[in-house]
């Protein structure tokens, strides 16, 4: 990793410095709340790089999340178990993932389009069926208890509550986040690990690059591409049970609100690498905490409106797309469906 | 290495199976026959030549027997034995490497992490890699392989990628070598070094196929040679016993007319003067290392030359179009006017304004928009002429009008205006582009690969009008692979080889020898080939393995 | 030879797409525990069976015509415009810029004055995406994403800090003056001395769709622009080698689809609200790209595509009123018509190529 690749990791650990020196307390649950915030967004990056890495474009990951955090929260509403409603969660998703699998990688289709449809699909869908389940508008029950995730105290959190700056660190933020977060964290490395250690993840790099490659190689590009699909079925399916049953209480409509495209951002922002995914969507999720706690930022010379950090994630891609700091390049198959040459 | 073995005792036995067999291999493309009752047999341990025009079958073929296709008919023997290939995990299997015209090659993947793609030990890439890096050691230096196994594919030459795909198949233990026109892409130099590795590997028991359409390539390196012409396969032959002649007969299906008839050149005015062009690619390639020539009204220049030599971007350049991101310098006049070389004014339409007529090297991409109908592409690239313009709209009876009278003049079948270019055949897509080329009269006419693709009528044809215009008065710029092309046609000839012209030569006052010389960047080319009795051909071997 | 006749290909294929569409909905509704045929006929009423429906049909399908017009252009340059949604928001603010602030006595002027400002803002949306595409070829698809949601933010700010009028709780500018509001369908047939759509709001922007639709089949397919422009969606390298520049095109292509975009604030903000509110736009902009779809990107068929949409969103309206089934019916079938027609058009096409295929050959057989 050079400086460019670590600049992400830079900022983001920067504005956390400089927060905390300015104002403790508030800094120890900002960063709380965007590490919570964070979550879903990892979940759904690290899902669309699987996809991405290996050529499948995926828009759709708003649309699955969705129908994720619908169908979780309604199983876990009906069985009182939020395991159960994280199974059907990664089933609602998967689902959806089949769908684009089908149009994109069997068919041959328009991968944006397809990722267009699903998200129509997700937000049409998780109402009609939510109305007429449950009968309150598109909401599903309240959960509680076991029919959510809850906070994980990790061993020793309180022992040292009171030693300085690693005390607040280490039980304030670490522990006392849901199991779900932690899995978030630890796909990181795993990822990177699958991605550039295994031979599946060498294969997965390949039929993104040069399908053909792959294909000449006698590996089912098909099957390497669905496996993929799926990969990103699963993750924003675990991302969409967070929001509906960890971060919040239940489902309320179009409850996603964007987080997928912050996502795809934040993919296009980390380069479609695992380490930066992690760093960029911290940053979106610190952008959105601080967005939430301070509705008018005043910096002194400046008052920065909430509307402002809401919009700063979409701004900064648009940047990071032009081009002006470090060139994103797609993987180079993306997009594409593949089609064996005469 | 069983396979090894057994490929050595049948080398020197009498009765052993070849290592290809095909009968009656038939495969349509929905209305096209790609390949139509094909018989062939491959002795093991011999170098095989596939030759045929484009478009002959042969890649079909090919892809056939390394699984990419499903034939409708016929059966495939390896060693003997009978087998289905289903798949290119199949071929792979049965001992078979392919070394694809465009490399199946991950670019931003390492040499060996393209070796060991699809041929993994285990889950984990670690062992993978330190194998294959002992493997391809012992590789390159058995056959003369070597590339560096941690340089990233991307940062390799066009020779070297190559290289990376016969280790490809030498890794997976193949046994059967396919290559289809692997010199397409190489300079005579590098094409020398891939026949030597080639021949080291028949040496070692290896078998080859070579798909190509050149004739020279044949006779040098094969043992025996195969024509296939319109997706059949016309003559085997051993090629000891044949002729180049007789194998263009037999593609062709008759005498190839390789003397075009005209009449000596009246050069007149001066039309075209360029002085010492350069051109620095984005990347920060210098493509073109000053080139300077001259046309002079009714004579054709050609520029003879291994493709990507610079004569595209020459193309570009003089088309108005230089490659994105790039720098040109130097100075091109046209009848006595500067032409800009980047800017504005440098553009394709303000070219045509200036009477420079442009038949592109690759019609499918650039000279015709495949989706259009033949009449909308008769205004392409002339949407902006005033007889095809009604004020803010576009005149489409007058298009229409314009391209039935061209097609009938140039014989485009079938002659619908309506018809997508696409539907046309690749002679009659052509015809559509020299047409629309051609009878807007330029003063100079920019002419990439004009026959590439074509079939022999076609070729024919076109010929005939590039000279009458020439006849008419006009100044020509012919860039052609074909040395025959250019031979046939050009007045003057010049040779292109890394960005520059190494010399200029009259057809009738040189060989395919001293050119040869002269497309692999020798200068002096005069005293050389009066050493060599007028007879050194670049690309000829030493004999036996050097 | 082509596979299809050009029938089969500009008729046959959306159909069918439409009833699968159609018919996997009518799925839906069975497993909701509804009667497909009941919400059908409610639709079909709600939105055909009288001139009331068809004064919200007209006018939903207005907007439609507008967006999916966008959606055509630029995808006949290839460029794929998701960001009709926010050109369209911008083109409300260019409205009511123009409304509130140029004293303008009637709507026969203010109409112009604003087309003006709906298409200025619509195009300035789409500039930045365009030019970014064509200069340094960041994914439009992205960035047009990007810029709904900068718009969304953007207009979300304009309307809560700057032109919400004092003492107005509500995040929405002030009324637009009374002269300029656009006479509707039922005001024109009330001056013929007819009934016809009361208190509908479809007005006499349907009647600029209209045009709009008629002057873009004449860009696209009579103008030497248009020609341009559809040879750079076809082939960048040919565009380049006949004298076409690709940053031009692709700019003012992206302008017109932007513009188009905008347009359509004429119809929901001009002529509907009367002002501008957050959210004016529900999804218009990316119904345009179902529309675009389904309509195979010609103007005669966005025309009727719109129609249909137009249909399903009055319909939905009334579902939800009369029946249990949530309007959110329509999103699913818009979901699936896109579906469909954009993303599974392979899987209609393939099998119908493959029976005209069969056709054509016993056909040559028994000649």
């Amino acid at each position: 990793m050079n400086i460019r690749d670590s600049l992400i990791a830079i900022i983001v650990l920067a504005i956390c410095l400089i927060w905390a020196l300015a104002d403790g307390p508030a800094a120890q649950q900002g960063i709380g709340s965007a590490l919570r915030l964070m979550t879903p967004l990892l979940l759904a990056c690290l899902a669309g790089l699987y996809s991405e890495r290996a050529g499948i474009f995926d828009i759709g990951l708003e649309g699955k999340m969705l129908m994720a955090a619908f169908t979780s929260a309604s199983v876990a509403f009906l069985t009182g178990s939020a395991w159960l409603g994280l199974v059907a969660g990664i089933g609602g998703a998967l689902a959806l993932s089949l769908i684009h699998g089908l149009a994109s990688i069997t068919f041959k289709g328009n991968q944006l389009i397809s990722g267009v449809a699903i998200n129509f699909l997700a937000s049409g869908l998780t109402v009609l069926i939510g109305q007429n389940a449950f009968g309150l508008g598109g909401r599903t029950p309240a959960l509680s208890g076991a029919g959510r995730f809850n906070p994980i105290t990790l061993p020793g959190a309180d022992a040292v509550r009171d030693v300085p700056v690693l005390g607040p660190i280490y039980s304030g933020l670490i522990s006392g986040q849901t199991i779900l977060v932690y899995v978030a964290f630890a796909l990181v490395p795993i990822t990177w690990w699958v991605l550039y250690r295994t031979r599946f993840g060498l294969r997965l790099r390949a039929v993104g690059e040069n399908p053909a490659s792959v294909d000449t190689a006698g590996i089912s590009v098909t099957r390497l591409r669905y496996a993929a699909v799926a990969i990103c079925g699963v993750l924003t399916g675990i991302a969409g049970a967070y929001l509906a049953t960890g971060l919040s209480a239940g489902f309320v409509k179009e409850m996603t609100a964007g987080r997928g495209f912050i996502a795809l951002a934040a993919l296009i922002f980390a380069k479609w690498r695992p380490w930066q995914a992690l760093f960029a969507t911290f940053l979106f999720g610190l952008l959105e905490a601080i967005a939430n706690l301070y509705p008018n930022l005043d910096l002194g010379i400046v008052t920065v409106p909430s509307m402002f950090m809401n919009a700063l994630p979409y701004i900064l891609t648009v940047v990071i797309l032009a081009g002006f700091v470090g060139r994103a390049v797609p993987p180079r198959a993306g997009g594409e469906p593949y089609v064996k040459e005469r | 290495m069983a396979a090894a073995d057994d490929m050595k005792g049948g080398r020197s036995g009498t009765a052993a199976p070849p290592a290809i067999e095909l009968r009656g291999i038939s495969k349509a493309f929905g209305p096209v026959q790609a390949n139509w009752d094909i018989n062939l047999s491959v002795p093991k341990g011999t170098i095989h030549g596939i030759i045929g025009e484009n478009g002959a079958g042969k890649s079909t073929l090919m892809s056939i027997l390394y699984g990419f296709y499903k034939p409708d008919a016929g059966e495939i023997l390896v060693n003997g034995r009978p087998i289905t290939i289903a798949d290119s995990q199949t071929a792979i299997r049965a001992g078979i490497g392919m070394v694809f015209q465009h490399f199946k090659l991950v670019q931003n993947f390492t040499v060996l992490e393209n070796v060991i793609l699809g041929v993994e030990e285990g889950a984990l890439l670690r062992p993978s890699l330190s194998k294959a890096r002992g493997v391809l050691k012992q590789l390159a230096a058995e056959y003369q392989l070597n590339v560096d196994p941690n340089a990233t594919v991307e940062d390799l030459s066009v020779g070297h990628q190559q290289r990376v795909e016969i280790l490809k198949a030498l890794y997976r233990q193949a046994d059967i070598l396919i290559l289809d026109e692997p010199t397409g892409v190489l300079t005579p130099a590098e094409a020398d070094h891939l026949f030597r590795i080639l021949q080291g590997l028949r040496d070692e028991g290896k078998t080859i196929i070579l798909i190509t359409h050149k004739l020279r390539e044949i006779m040098e390196i094969t043992d025996n040679v195969s024509v296939m012409r319109r997706g059949e396969m016309v003559a085997s032959v051993k090629t000891a016993q044949t002729s180049p002649e007789e194998l263009a007969e037999l593609m062709v299906g008759r005498k190839v007319l390789l003397n075009v008839e005209k009449t000596p050149a009246r050069p007149a005015a001066l039309v075209l003067e360029v002085r010492d062009l350069r051109l620095v690619d984005d990347g920060g390639v210098e493509r073109l290392r000053g080139v300077s020539l001259d046309i002079r009204a009714g004579e054709i220049l050609g520029i003879a030359g291994v493709s990507g030599n610079g004569q595209t971007q020459l193309l570009e350049i003089l088309g108005g179009y230089p490659p994105k991101g790039s720098r040109v310098t130097g100075q091109v006049r046209m009848n006595g006017a500067d032409l800009p070389l980047s800017g504005r004014g440098c553009d394709a339409g303000q070219r045509r304004r200036d009477g420079i007529g442009h038949i592109p090297e690759d019609r499918q991409v650039e000279g015709l928009i495949m989706d259009f109908a033949a009449w909308e592409n008769i205004a392409f690239g002339w949407q902006d002429a005033p007889e095809f313009n009604k004020g803010w709209l576009m005149d489409n009876q007058a298009i229409r009008r314009d391209a039935e009278a061209k097609m009938e003049r140039f014989d485009v079948r079938p002659r619908d205006a309506g018809l997508a270019a696409r539907n046309f055949s690749g002679g009659n897509q052509q015809k559509i582009v020299v047409a629309r080329e051609i009878e807007r009269n330029p003063d100079l006419l920019l002419i990439g690969q004009p026959t590439r693709g074509v079939d022999i009528g076609a070729i024919e044809f076109i010929h005939k009008q590039i000279v009458a215009l020439r006849d008419a008065g006009k100044a020509i710029l012919l860039v052609s692979v074909e040395l025959d092309e250019i031979l046939a046609l050009a007045d003057r000839v010049a040779v292109m080889f890394d960005g520059r012209i190494m010399g200029e030569r009259l057809p009738g006052d040189t060989t395919t020898g001293e050119l040869g010389l002269l497309m692999a960047g020798v200068t002096d080319t005069r005293d050389s080939s009066a050493n060599a009795g007028g007879s050194a051909h670049v690309d000829e071997l030493p004999e036996g393995r050097a | 030879m082509d596979k299809m006749p050009k029938w089969a290909d500009v008729v046959l294929t959306p159909l069918i797409s439409l009833i699968l569409a159609m018919a996997i909905s009518a799925l839906v509704i069975l497993a909701i525990g509804e009667s497909p045929r009941e919400a059908l006929t409610t639709m079909v009423e709600g939105a055909l069976g009288s001139s009331y429906g068809w004064g919200f049909t007209l006018y939903y399908a207005t907007n439609f015509i507008f967006t999916g017009l966008a959606v055509m252009v630029a995808y006949h340059a290839a460029l794929f415009n998701i960001g009709g949604e926010g050109q369209a928001a911008m083109g409300g603010l260019g409205v009511a810029l123009v409304l509130l602030y140029l004293p303008l006595p009637h709507w026969g002027l203010a109409l112009p004055a604003a087309m003006v400002g709906a298409a200025a803002f619509g195009a300035a949306w789409a500039f930045i995406p365009a030019i970014l595409q064509a200069k340094r070829g960041s994914h439009i698809v992205i960035t047009t994403i990007m810029f709904n949601f900068i718009a969304a933010a953007a207009l979300n700010y304009v309307l809560v800090n700057l032109l919400r009028p004092v003492g107005s709780m509500d995040p929405a500018t002030a009324r637009f003056p009374e002269a300029t509001n656009l006479p509707t369908l039922s005001d024109i047939a009330a001056g013929f001395g007819m009934e016809w759509g009361r208190n509908t709001p479809v007005n006499v922007t349907f009647f600029i769709a209209l045009l709009a639709c008629l002057l873009v089949w004449v860009l696209v397919w009579r103008t030497r622009l248009g020609y341009q422009i559809r040879a750079l969606g076809k082939s960048e390298p040919g565009a380049v080698y006949a004298g076409i520049n690709p940053v031009r095109i692709t700019v003012i292509a992206m302008l017109i689809s932007g513009g188009l975009a905008g347009l359509m604030a004429i119809n929901n903000v001009m002529g509907e609200s009367e002002r501008l509110v957050l959210n004016a736009v529900e999804g218009a902009g990316f119904i345009g790209i179902a529309v675009a779809l389904m309509g195979r990107n010609h103007p005669l068929g966005i025309f009727l595509a719109a129609l249909l949409f137009g249909f399903l969103y009055q319909g939905g309206g009334e579902l939800a009123l009369w029946t249990s089934i949530p309007r959110e019916l329509i999103v699913v079938i818009q979901a699936l018509v896109i579906l469909f027609t954009g993303a599974l058009d392979n899987m209609v096409r393939m099998p119908l190529e493959r029976i005209f295929l069969a056709t054509r050959r016993s056909k040559g057989a028994a000649r």
